[in-house]
This record gives structure tokens, sequence and C-alpha cells, in this order.
């Protein structure tokens, strides 16, 4: 796989640069590091590239925007099988990494991967340089009664609804905040549900001060309001209400959702008396953005930025290169700003992961582009950050922990004890963060409440500390990893 | 004031046992950490209390003292006693092989004389108490006595207690070095100013080698890394502490290579635990997937039947070892006001309160319940006297 033998009789090999997801950060940056000279290795965990981008676009936006889907979807595709195609490079697809493994600091680490189904088969790839782009998951806030049969995460009703044509429930309320949730309304009404109401916490006044602060940013992210006019316009059709300032604090029902309670909130996300409201619903679909997927980095030994623990991100230079030895990051774990973004980061870490030319031209318009991701991501979180007080809608029997059904009163006892309020110890005590998800699902939200109680975690990064970054079967761990690649 | 003064240098399960007898004996008790209590090493091992990986002599004794006392002293605690898990659910030592079973019966005969209760299984026994370990075993021995809690927790119940006795808790507090008086620690130099006291006692575990040099005496107790492995919740499974024979071949050696021996045991939650590994590599904390490796490989030894069980977590952490693999307990003959409660290697959470026993005779000026002689500062593998050369602390192995 070696790249060829220089005229002089020099052998010259490209860099083996191991690429970590597929979605349109990592294709990006798989493409730029063939395109540098690079052997590429691209690792995903799903059967196709993508990411979940690209799984996640309703049939409205297609119908409504034939052009620029056709065109977005045109380039994913030709870069897709540029990128596959390619003869330095090798597409491991339904591959996990599950551990990263730090054998000599000065360079760019092990990545141990598990690749095919049952038994899959352990590999360990060695890059010279390692791109990050495994993107980001869900973030659900915890309320009154989340953890019945009902509630979905926005993302998992989102693909049951777009990927299997599931229809979550017949009478969904959506809630949360975030332009995500105008997809996932259109998606479920694509897939037969009836969507009762849109709950955006984020107040009108907010959102739009958000999104009209500077409105050059806006232009260059055209094609992103255009998506969302066409979800407005899509439910306005249907007729959704869409109202703003509101949040469900509560879900209810006998062993299942059977109404959702909603209250008006200030802009700190405090729940405003009086304003409390029952809705009949069987299922309700909530999201409050998302949590970069950190462990890799964290394993990885990256330097983490940000220490409020909802807004910790991998710190990357303009090269997008982490503080660690041969590892670049790019996509939603340098910050969340959707997939224009995502791209022009991708490329940017795979030119240079491949050692290309510092001063190639094509550089300067990826960075231009990424810079105007991010500054529309900002643009964002200012329209619709998570309200400081959202706490105040939990009870003290309220579950946390959905693995290990740890509800609130226990976290705040552990983190008011001063015998037991250090993180692991509280952990170990309180189990909340142990259960199956190993506290991907409430981690970052456990850590933000023992920051309000007084009892923060100097180490932002402990809760994306996973050794064993996925599950592995014991005959998996306990078979010899097949010769080293690399 | 004529109330001993006792600073505890470290909030693990061997300093909080210790607060708490001291406290309970009348001294004027403060607690301090550079972390937070039970953070470190007490909260990454498994919580063993063992007599089944002892063989006679003094650490046993020890081990039987603290046996004894772990039922008394959660009795006393109370409701604080909750969160410190306790079960007394025995432990099975299997052998695998014919050298293992070779090995197993004289030990256990030898443990036997020395007041252990340990039965010899045959196969019929054993199926019916573990009816998913492996039949390929040769040997097997039942030890009742040996008990499981969950480590921080107990921590938390035996510093709790101590709180409750007057003793007093500042976490954040790095000791920094001495103050020496006529020749006499009087005090010791912290992050946050400076704590004057009659008795200053080092349980600072793995980082005692380190503090004792900061204080002007150093003895010779180093990290020994080990890792574990957490299982997916399962349904009732393992139901005994089961390990493997070579298991107390790897306690009692010294090697600063990597050595693995297999330890499995099911937690209150459902998942099972599975140890155990030993490696003298520093404070270098980085995970190393091929210790994993050997783990799951010697565990699906003893436990075939977990072959298709996930792994969705490993932890790690770093035992106080000393090269003669016996704790440090008393006071340091060259620094007066030193006291030491550490070394206890992977042993610490079953030898805690034991050793608070004897910390406390040893300062009433009583006859312990059990010899401390062998635990005393001044031998030589404590003072660093018989260290093989090139083997020292900060040894990496590879």
């Amino acid at each position: 796989m070696s790249a060829g033998t220089g005229g002089t009789g020099r052998h010259v090999v490209g860099r083996h640069v191991v690429v970590v997801g597929a979605g349109p950060a990592g294709l990006a940056a798989a493409d730029a590091a063939l395109a540098a000279g690079a052997r590429v290795t691209l690792v995903d965990s799903a059967e196709q590239p993508g990411g979940q981008y690209h799984r996640m676009l309703p049939d409205a936006y297609e119908a409504a925007n034939p052009d620029v889907l056709q065109h977005g979807y045109n380039a994913f595709e030709q870069r897709s099988m540029r990128v596959i195609g390619h003869r330095r490079s090798t597409w491991l697809a339904d591959t996990s990494v599950w551990a990263i493994e730090r054998d000599d600091p000065s360079r760019a680490p092990l990545v141990h991967v598990l690749t095919g189904g049952l038994p899959r088969e352990r590999r360990t790839l060695r890059p010279d340089a390692l791109v990050l782009a495994p993107g980001a998951h869900d973030r659900v806030l915890p309320f009154p009664g989340w953890e019945l049969p009902g509630v979905f995460t926005a993302g998992a009703a989102q693909a049951l609804a777009k990927g299997e044509r599931v229809a979550v429930g017949d009478r969904v309320v959506v809630a949360g905040t975030g332009p995500f949730l105008l997809p996932v309304a259109v998606s479920l009404l694509e897939a037969g549900s009836r969507v009762v109401e849109v709950l955006e916490a984020a107040r009108a006044a907010s959102a739009t001060r958000g999104w009209l602060r500077k409105p050059w940013e806006l232009a260059a992210q055209a094609g992103k309001t255009g998506e969302l006019a066409s979800y407005t316009a899509a439910l306005a059709r249907e007729r959704v209400p869409y109202l703003p300032g509101r949040a469900v604090i509560e879900a209810r029902g006998d062993g299942r959702v059977e109404e959702v309670v909603s209250a008006r909130v200030r802009g700190d996300w405090s729940v405003v008396p009086g304003t409390e409201r029952v809705t009949a619903a069987d299922a309700v679909c909530v999201g409050h953005g998302f949590t970069p997927r950190l462990e890799l980095a964290v394993a990885s030994g990256c330097e983490l930025r940000g220490s409020a623990p909802a807004e910790v991100f991998v710190e990357v230079d303009g090269e997008q290169r982490t503080s660690a030895p041969g590892v670049y990051a790019a996509g939603e774990v340098t910050g969340i700003a959707g997939a224009p973004a995502a791209r022009a980061e991708g490329a940017v870490a795979g030119w240079f992961a491949a050692g290309g030319d510092p001063s190639a031209r094509t550089l300067a318009p990826l960075r231009r582009a990424r810079d105007q991701g991010r500054a529309f991501a900002e643009r964002l979180a200012h329209a619709h950050p998570v309200g400081r007080e959202w706490p105040g809608w939990l009870r003290g029997d309220t579950i946390v922990c959905r693995c290990e059904e740890t509800d609130y009163a226990a976290v705040c006892a552990a983190a008011g004890d001063p015998v037991s309020s250090e993180a692991r110890v509280a952990r170990l005590g309180t189990r909340a963060g142990l259960g199956p998800c190993q506290g991907r699902m409430c981690g970052v939200t456990v850590a933000e409440l023992r920051a309000r109680l007084g009892a923060p975690d100097p180490d932002p990064a402990a809760p994306h500390r996973r050794p064993v970054a996925e599950p592995i079967r014991l005959a998996e761990l306990a078979a010899p990893p097949a010769e080293r690649e690399g | 004031m004529d109330r001993t003064r006792v600073v505890i240098l470290g909030a693990g399960i061997v300093g909080s046992a210790c607060a708490r007898e001291l406290a309970l004996a009348g001294c004027d008790v403060l607690v301090i950490d550079r972390g937070g209590p039970a953070a470190a090493t007490t909260s990454h091992g498994e919580g063993n209390i063992l007599l089944s990986d002892k063989g006679p002599g003094p650490e046993l004794e020890l081990a039987k003292l603290s046996r004894r006392l772990w039922p008394e002293v959660l009795t006393d605690l109370g409701g604080l006693a909750v969160q410190a898990e306790w079960q007394p659910k025995g432990g099975i030592v299997v052998a695998t092989t014919r050298a293992g079973a070779d090995g197993l019966r004289p030990f256990a005969a030898s443990q036997r004389a020395s007041g252990v209760v340990a039965e010899a299984m045959d196969a019929d026994a054993l199926r019916a108490a573990e009816p998913h370990v492996t039949r390929e075993h040769t040997a097997a021995v039942h030890y009742p006595q040996d008990a499981q809690v969950q480590p921080a927790g107990a921590a938390a119940a035996l510093l709790s207690g101590a709180l409750a006795a007057g003793a007093s808790l500042r976490s954040g507090r790095e000791v920094l070095g001495g103050v020496v008086r006529g020749g006499r620690l009087t005090g010791v130099r912290t992050s946050h100013g400076t704590l004057e006291g009659d008795v200053f006692l080092n349980a600072a575990g793995p980082w005692s080698g380190e503090l004792a040099a900061r204080l002007g005496a150093p003895v010779d107790i180093r990290p020994r890394r080990g890792e574990v492995l957490v299982t997916t919740p399962l349904p009732p499974t393992v139901f005994h502490k089961v390990y493997d024979a070579d298991y107390v071949g790897a306690v009692g050696s010294g090697a600063g290579d990597l050595q693995t021996s297999a330890v499995v045991e099911a937690t209150l939650a459902g998942s099972v635990l599975l140890g155990s590994s030993r490696r003298r590599v520093g404070f270098d904390a980085r995970t190393r997937p091929e210790v994993l490796s050997a783990i799951a490989a010697k565990a699906l030894r003893l436990f075939p039947s977990l072959a298709r069980v996930p792994v969705m977590r490993a932890y790690g952490g770093f035992r106080p070892y000393v090269p003669d693999h016996l704790p440090v307990i008393g006071p340091d003959p060259r620094l007066a006001g030193l006291w030491h409660a550490s070394g206890h290697e992977g042993a610490g959470i079953g030898l805690s309160v034991g050793t608070a026993r004897l910390v406390r005779a040893l300062l009433d000026g009583r006859e312990p319940e059990i010899d401390a002689g062998p635990f005393r500062v001044d031998r030589p593998a404590v003072l660093g006297e018989d260290v093989p050369a090139g083997s020292t602390a900060g040894e990496e192995t590879t």
C-alpha cells in the first residue's frame, strides 16, 4: 500500500493518516489527506459513510429544495466514492474504536479497533497522524417522568422516523431547544405522527437577538436558513403550533407517557408559576442540543477548552491540531457548528495531518468557510442557550441517571457531604453514570448539577474519561489482535 | 488542653479508619488530604476483605484481627454503614492446573493451622456453589470468611464515623514539608498554611514514600498499578469471590513487569468485576490494552461462559507497595512525632480497621492485640536498604 518509489531512488511512503468518523468532517479529512498524498484509513461504526447528518434530512427538505439537496448529495456522493475508491485508502466500515493507547507520548497514539460482525475482529492501527471526527450525540435534560416509555431523544425519534419509517406515537410533543427540533417534527409528520406542538424553550426575543445580531454571518450560511425555512413551512401547512418560551417540565402516565406538562419559562429557563398546562400525548421527543463525543480525544491526551461541563470541547489551533502530538480534531468535538463548518474543519485537519503544504491556496477558502460556520454556531448558541435555571423543574425523586435510576436527591446528598463529595466517590456511591451507557446520557448533566451544588469537578475531562471507549466482549478482548497495520 | 493532637495525612480508607479509632480514643483528630476523601487508591480497588490470599504470618494475623473487627465497626457505625455495602459472601480459590492444585492444598492446610476456615470442595460442591465456573479445575477451596465492601463507601462510612466522634476534615490540602523543632516534627507546611500537632500519621498510600521524603524521613513505599474490568450488568452469575490459585503467587511476588491472575466477582449492581494485574510503572496512569486483554484471557479460563459478556468499563489505580510485602505501621524512630500507616499494597481496604486498632494501642502505649513488631518502620525493606540495584520507583516496564 506504499505510494511508490520516487525518481531519485528514495523510497517515498505517504504518511499514514487514520480518520475516525465518516461524517461530514471525517470524510472531508480523508479526502484532503489523500489529496495531500497520505495513505488513509477511514473508520466508522456504520456500514456507509455519511455520519448522522446525511441520515437526518426529512423528505420535505428534499421536496422543497431539490436543487440544493441534489447538489449537496452529489458532492457528498462524489466525495464518498473518491475516498473509498482511492488506491491509498482503506475503508473500515462497521468498525469501532474501543481503545486509544498512548504507547509513545511523542507521537500519534495506537488506535485499537473492532471490525465486522460477531465475533468482531480486533486490530491495531499505527497512524502517523490521527484525525478525530466522531461527532456528537443528543443532549437531553432530565425532567420528572423522562424515564417513561414514550419519551425519546429528538435524535432517536428522527432516526426511527426517517430511517425505519416508525412513528414513535400518534400524538407527539416535540420539545427542547435549537433548530434541530424542526426537522425532527417534520420527519415525525412524514412518518404519520400527529405533532401536537413544538415547544422551543428559548423565548422569541432571545432567538431573534441571536439570529439577527450580525446578519452578514447569516448570509454565509444561506443554505442553512433556507433549510430551516422549508421546515417552518412544512409545519405551518400541517398547522403545528410552534411555541417559543415553553418547556416540557414533566411527563406522566401509567407505565408509559399519557400526558406532558409544559410551562412558560423565562430567559434563564426558570418556570413561570401558574403557566403549567397539561397536554395529552403518547410520545414526547426532547432535545437540548448536543454533547460532543470526547472520549477518544480525552484518551488521546488532548487538552480541552471550556469549564462549564456542557461547554467543553477539544482545543485546536488554526490547523485543527490538538495539544496531543499527531492528533487532529474536526467537527462537533471542537464546537457544535453544523455540517458546513465540520466539512471545512475536516479538510483543514486532513490536509495538515497528511503533512500537506501549509501555503496551499485551497486552504484560504476552507478556513473562511470554517470561520463562517463557527460564527454561525456562535449565533445559534446565543439564540438557543440552555438556561441555567433548568434544574428548577427537578424534584427530589426525579431520575437523573436512567441506567442506574439515581435520583436528584441522591446527587444532591452526595455533593453536599464533604466525606463523599469528590466526583469519583460520589459516582460510586450514587451509581450515576456507572450503567450501560457509561454516563453518555447523564455525565455532563450530573457534572453541571454538582457544580451548581458547590462540588465542581476540577477535571473537565472527567465525564468523558472512558478508557474502554466501546463495549468489548470478553472473548474479543482476550483474543490477540490481528497483525498490527502501518 | 492535654488531648493528643493528631494530624492524619491522607483521607483514604486507612486514614479514615485511623481517624475514627483515634477520635473515639479521645484524640483531637484532623484529617487532611491533597484531593478529596477516598478519591485515589481507595476508590480504585475492588473492596477486598480477604483471608484466603494470605499465608501464615504477620499479615494474616492483621487480616484476622481486621476481619473480626469489621462487623463490629459496621454495627457501631449504625446507619452510616449502609454505604459500605458489606457482603460476607466468601471466597473460592480454584486451581486449574496440576501444579496449582499441588500448591493450593498445602497452602490451605497451613492456613487452617493458623485458624482460617478453608474447606476443600469437590467438583459437585464447586458446581453447586458456582454453576458457571470452569469444569477444567484441579482443586477448589472455600473460604467463608472472605468478604467484600464498596471501598469508597466503606471509607466514607469510617470517615463519617470519625467526624461524628469529633474529628475534622480538610480536603484540598497538600503537604509541602515539615516543621521540625528540637528533633521533633511539630508541624506540616501545606498548600494552605502550617498545621501544628503532636502526632502526624502518614496514611498517604502509594504517595507515602514521597510524603515521607518531604518530611525528611523517607520510606520505601512505591506505587504498583492494577487494573479492573467491569462488565455490563448480568443476571446472577458469580456468587462468591472466585479467583485462580496463582493469584496468591502474584500477590506475593515483587516482580516489576506485568503479572495477571484471575479474580472474578459480582457487585450488588449486577456487574462482574474482573481483575487483576500488577505492574510497577511509577504513577503512569495510561491504559494498556494488552493488560486488559491479559486480564480477560485469565478470567475466561475460570469462567468460559462469560465469553460473550461485554466489558463496558476499565479502571486502574495504584497500590502502596513495600518490597517485603508487609504494611508499615507505627512511629518513625528517626523523627519523633511522625507515624506511618501505609504500605498495605492491595489489601488496605480489608486491613484498614485492624491497622487503626494497632495505631491506637501503640499511641496509648498499650500492648496491641497482635504483635506489631513485624510492621515496624525501621526494617531494611522500608528504609530502602535492601533494594536491588536498578529498581527505582519511577521505573518503566515495557
